[in-house]
């Protein structure tokens, strides 16, 4: 349709540039919700996209990323651990950790759990493993 | 209507056009970040619906309305928000009534296009128009 491809490359004219049909699926996946009236979810289509702009240059400007010019995942996850504001976001934007390192601490898991040391061995040197 | 897992994420070419438009021209953005991002965005909308929902159950009433998604931002310590809502929320309104207004004079016959509201659609006009077939100002059906 030519209309919608007007209108979608047109991004700055448009009021809101998600689809109301789709936030309104989200939002009805709530089992608590009833119902939701037109300005409502517009706000919600509106603020969703308030906040992915917030969320891109807030971790672009905070992060390393910006060193190779790029947004990476990495500055994503350092943002939803550092910034209040975006800590709800920390179980789905976890810190990745090299397969290797997390072996060794499940094997120092292990060691410690055999020792019967319990959880006194608290010392968490993020770069404790052995290289 | 049962959702797929697809269902409850966002359209993926529009995300990347609102990052891109918002971070400085050039500017590389991953697929893992992009794809970070959408769902970031999916948790942010489930999040402040539950927060709004709360205002909305606070005032007794069982829809959401304006009041209560800006009452959300706030609480969700998106304040900066606000501002700029409101403002969009008075062009929404007025383009709305303006819909109304000449759909009031147009014929009818494009009705039948528009039964179909399982189908997904990036087009805002016909989602506009859908949600106001299914209601006017106050929606009272439970899905």
């Amino acid at each position: 349709r030519g209309k919608m491809a007007a209108r979608l490359s047109g991004g700055e004219n448009r009021l809101v540039s998600l689809p109301l049909s789709r936030i309104r699926v989200i939002m009805k996946s709530s089992p608590e919700v009833s119902s939701i009236n037109q300005d409502a979810l517009f706000l919600t289509a509106k603020a969703t996209e308030l906040f992915v702009q917030y969320l891109a240059t807030y971790s672009y400007k905070h992060g390393r990323g910006k060193e190779k010019n790029a947004l990476t995942y990495s500055d994503l996850s350092h943002t939803a651990e550092e910034c209040e504001t975006f800590q709800f976001l920390a179980d789905i934007l976890p810190k990745k950790i090299l397969a290797s390192k997390y072996l060794k601490m499940l094997e120092k898991e292990k060691r410690d759990g055999e020792l019967g040391e319990g959880d006194e061995d608290e010392e968490e040197d993020d770069e404790a493993v052995e290289d | 209507m049962a959702e797929r897992p697809e269902d409850l994420n966002l359209p993926n070419a529009v995300i990347t056009r609102i990052i891109k438009e918002a971070l400085p021209d050039g500017v590389n953005i991953s697929k893992e970040a992009r794809s970070a991002i959408s769902r970031a965005a999916s948790v942010f909308v489930l999040y402040a619906t539950s927060c709004a929902n709360n205002f909305a159950m606070k005032g007794k009433r069982k829809t959401l309305n304006a009041g209560d998604v800006l009452s959300a931002m706030e609480e969700m310590e998106f304040q900066r928000f606000v501002g700029p809502l409101k403002e969009s929320l008075e062009v929404y309104r007025r383009e709305q009534k303006g819909k109304k207004e000449a759909r009031k004079d147009k014929d009818k016959k494009t009705d039948s296009e528009e039964q179909d509201k399982s189908r997904e659609e990036e087009n805002d006009d016909d989602d506009e128009r859908l949600e106001e077939e299914e209601q006017n100002d106050e929606e009272e059906v439970d899905n």
